[in-house]
């Protein structure tokens, strides 16, 4: 999303917030399937630090989720279920599958940095617009931008777990 | 996917069909903005390298310009996807027009983990028919 541009009406938000939902469905999808993906042995080297960040990640996903889903209900339209994109996500799982941990939390850090590019610009497009929600401008706003900062911090916490292991 | 990217889009497919350089008024038509806007952006994308323009014939994409135009095109091909097979939206070619403005490659690249594209992906866009040719619509399945 460029900066500049703005959302025209509830139709336009309500896609934009499915498109919200469908990011937080990857990274909660991707997580498990990081873990499923390994082997006992696997599993069991793995480092607990990763293992709480994957779990971390899937529960704050389903939690941003939720409150999207609260937004679009409002809206008046129907939000994507976890079913279909976690079906999507296991069909592609095989080609875009992280090599090793390193991977694992590139792949990681890739979603988190891009749900919070996603929230910036969208918050940024809908306090440039002058356009009437169904929904309360405030509250809408406060719910992205809280949302936002906890992207932020998971792109911190991703970030410093990197560094460690390096 | 900004307006200069909209108009490398523009441009390539203009060339594409017209095998030659895009004229102003096409350019004009195909994106729906008057011809002083387009060579007003023709005159930026020359400043960036990735355009050239002749007078009278038209503009050309360089090198680096025919590369991002190709990305745009497959950003705009993933967008285009993911509406009509995973958003099941009918008009999934107004509201990827409507979209592409505000969606970013990197949002992009992550819907693209969840849909199918050809690895020749943009050689199959069909520009006429604004949407990739291996495209199956939802309802017209075999």
């Amino acid at each position: 999303m460029s900066l500049g541009q703005r959302v025209a009406d509830d139709h336009q938000l309500a896609r934009l917030l499915q498109i919200g939902v469908v990011l937080e469905e990857v990274v909660e999808a991707r997580a498990a399937q990081h873990y499923r993906s390994l082997s006992d042995e696997e599993q069991a080297a793995m480092d607990d630090a990763l293992a709480d960040l994957l779990e971390h990640a899937a529960e704050e996903s389903a939690e941003h989720r939720e409150r999207l889903e609260a937004l679009i209900d409002e809206l008046d339209a129907e939000s994507v279920p976890f079913e279909e994109v976690e079906q999507l996500v296991a069909a592609k799982y095989g080609q875009t599958k992280p090599e090793d941990f390193d991977d694992i939390l590139y792949d990681q850090l890739h979603g988190e940095e891009t749900a919070y590019k996603f929230y910036d610009d969208l918050i940024a497009a809908i306090e440039d617009s002058d356009a009437e929600f169904g929904v309360d401008r405030d509250r809408l706003l406060e719910t992205l931008r809280a949302i936002r900062a906890e992207e932020e911090d998971g792109v911190q916490d991703v970030a410093d777990l990197m560094e460690e292991g390096a | 996917m900004n307006t200069a990217d909209q108009y490398l889009k523009a441009i390539y497919l203009v060339q594409l069909a017209e095998d030659g350089p895009a004229a102003t008024g096409t350019l004009a038509d195909a994106l729906d903005v008057s011809p002083a806007s387009v060579n007003e952006m023709i005159g930026k994308l020359e400043e960036r390298e990735l355009v050239e323009h002749e007078k009278y014939k038209g503009a050309t994409l360089t090198e680096a310009g025919i590369e991002r135009a190709r990305e745009v095109l497959q950003t705009y091909c993933i967008i285009e996807r993911f509406l009509c097979n995973v958003l099941e939206v009918e008009d999934f070619r107004g509201e990827a027009k409507a979209l592409e403005a505000v969606i970013d490659d990197t949002v992009a690249e992550r819907l693209d983990t969840i849909i199918d594209r050809r690895p020749e992906c943009p050689d199959c866009f069909d520009a006429e028919d604004d949407a990739c040719a291996f495209l199956q619509e939802p309802g017209t399945a075999d």
